[in-house]
């Protein structure tokens, strides 16, 4: 079926191929809102279970369908934009916010075949989308025009900076393995089983990622930016109803985008645990395994927020430049050097 | 040894860890959530909700007009008016208690020396503006004829402790 169409719009030129790629967009960006819905739903059912109660359960059989009606209430408040904030700007922020957060996931391998954009340089364009997303929150903090608002932003800010080089470094080491820097190509570099995935060789840099993300995300332990105790909730004290919505959104797309990537660069995307799945129907490699992968990571995004308590900003600070960097650069030298030792005295990486 | 202990400790995360485990174990425990409107607390039989006025078997009315709850309350949420009865009797011609006031300390129920007024297990009760909540002399009455099983068993249970 999908052959077939790629096929049909293939075979019209020009405008078929643009059509045929609208539609890919849309089979990629209409379900990224869904997931981000039953994610919120299982945080809440997951932090409320860890808390010992039981969460959202009475919309829907087991709170299937509260995610709608929180949309549906989102949907009927007010906007309210504070008098003295810049009003385009106010408005342009979440956008700002939203937009690369859906942009990154134009170069994700979904599967062996299936993505939008096959790009050589897809690493590097989902880190630059993913540094793009910080200028929503600086704005959206500068034009409400409220302390709040700014302390948070700039706190986001300064965050995403000292983890963005931790990530870097850690990613670092990926392209050093893989020596390619397509997305594709370093998921079949990590072909056969699951002792050939790169969490193994490089678990440190893997545990690194998973933290920066945690802190690229502004999830808990460190939510500085929304802080609710000191700053009330942040870059988006101002924002209610559906612009306040778009940041939700923007933030819980950045989570799974990075935990896809995380599956992708360190656990082998879309490929199966054990070769021998490869043979058994349904199971194949595909973008089930890759779901699966994306689900796990997501559960432990949930499951730290639930078990940790908020760094001090200076803390946070601590951790990124005096504990990630040294320790990626490190590891990243050990690599390097087995990478070589192996490519001059064994059979290559 | 202690340092290599420390410094493992802090990179190998065990700390984290363990915490992590331990919220995992919680998850599979059983929840303390009570299903509210199918569900209820249990209450115990000093339970102070909504004020009632009781009357004896013979449905004489047990407030003989002391005024000791309106002197005791310490939210001034009691107003009584008294009367000479046809009967010779000293009566209340009003006992009113504003809900709005009251903070439910159990007071007025101490202090009465008949047992009149009580306060019984209903909590869930509102008023939509503040006269809602003005409860009168029939009200309270009506309220205690409606709950008496209740109420006697209640105090029966606590009389030991009182």
């Amino acid at each position: 079926m999908i052959q077939w169409l790629a096929d049909f719009f293939g075979s019209m030129g020009t405008p078929g191929l643009v059509i045929w790629t609208m539609l890919k967009i849309v089979a990629i960006t209409l379900p990224l809102p869904l997931c981000v819905a039953f994610l919120t739903l299982a945080e809440r059912r997951v932090i409320g279970a860890m808390q010992s109660r039981c969460g959202p359960i009475r919309v829907g059989p087991n709170g299937i369908l509260q995610p709608f009606a929180d949309v549906l209430k989102m949907l009927f408040k007010e906007v309210v934009i504070p008098a003295r904030a810049n009003r385009l700007l106010f408005r342009f922020a979440p956008l700002l916010a939203l937009a690369p957060a859906v942009a990154a996931w134009g170069t994700i391998p979904f599967s062996e075949n299936l993505w939008l954009a096959d790009l050589n340089a897809g690493l590097l364009y989902i880190m630059m989308m993913s540094s793009i997303g910080v200028y929503g929150i600086i704005l959206a903090g500068w034009a409400s025009n409220s302390r709040y608002a700014l302390l948070g932003s700039l706190r986001s800010t300064a965050q995403l900076i000292s983890y963005e080089l931790a990530m870097g470094f850690a990613l670092v080491g990926v392209i050093l393995l893989a020596n390619t820097l397509n997305l594709g190509d370093i998921v079949r570099h990590q072909a056969g089983g699951f002792w050939h995935w790169y969490f193994l060789p490089l678990f440190p840099l893997f545990v690194v990622y998973f933290i920066a993300a945690i802190a690229e995300t502004n999830r808990h332990p460190f939510d500085m930016a929304e802080g609710e105790s000191e700053l009330v909730a942040g870059f988006h004290v101002e924002y209610s109803g559906i612009v306040f919505a778009l940041f939700f959104l923007a933030e819980y797309m950045n989570m799974i985008l990075l935990s896809v990537l995380a599956a992708t660069l360190f656990l082998g995307g879309w490929m199966a645990p054990l070769p021998f799945f490869n043979e058994l129907p349904l199971l194949g490699d595909g973008f089930l395994w890759l779901a699966l992968k994306v689900a796990g990571l997501l559960f432990i995004f949930l499951w730290v927020r639930a078990s940790f308590p908020r760094y001090r900003y200076d803390q946070i600070m601590r951790l990124g430049w005096k504990v990630f960097i040294p320790l990626t650069l490190v590891w990243i030298v050990v690599v390097a050097v087995a990478v070589r030792w192996s490519a001059l005295f064994g059979g290559g990486a | 040894m202690n340092r290599l202990q420390r410094f493992l400790k802090t990179w190998l995360l065990l700390e984290l860890l363990s915490g992590l485990g331990l919220t995992f174990r919680r998850m599979f425990k059983p929840k303390f959530t009570v299903h509210v409107p199918e569900e209820k607390t249990p209450q115990g039989p000093r339970f102070r909700g909504l004020h009632a006025q009781r009357r004896y078997p013979n449905g004489e009315e047990r407030c003989i007009a002391c005024k000791l709850c309106e002197a005791v309350c310490p939210a001034l949420a009691i107003t009584i008016d008294i009367a000479e009865r046809e009967d010779g009797s000293r009566r209340t011609t009003r006992y009113d208690v504003d809900l709005s006031k009251c903070i439910y300390c159990g007071l007025c129920m101490e202090s009465c020396p008949v047992d009149s007024i009580v306060l019984t297990r209903i909590y869930e009760y509102h008023g939509e503006q503040h006269s809602d909540l003005c409860f009168t002399k029939d009200m309270l009455l009506a309220i205690g004829d409606h709950y008496e099983a209740q109420i006697a068993k209640n105090l029966e249970e606590d009389a030991p402790y009182r």
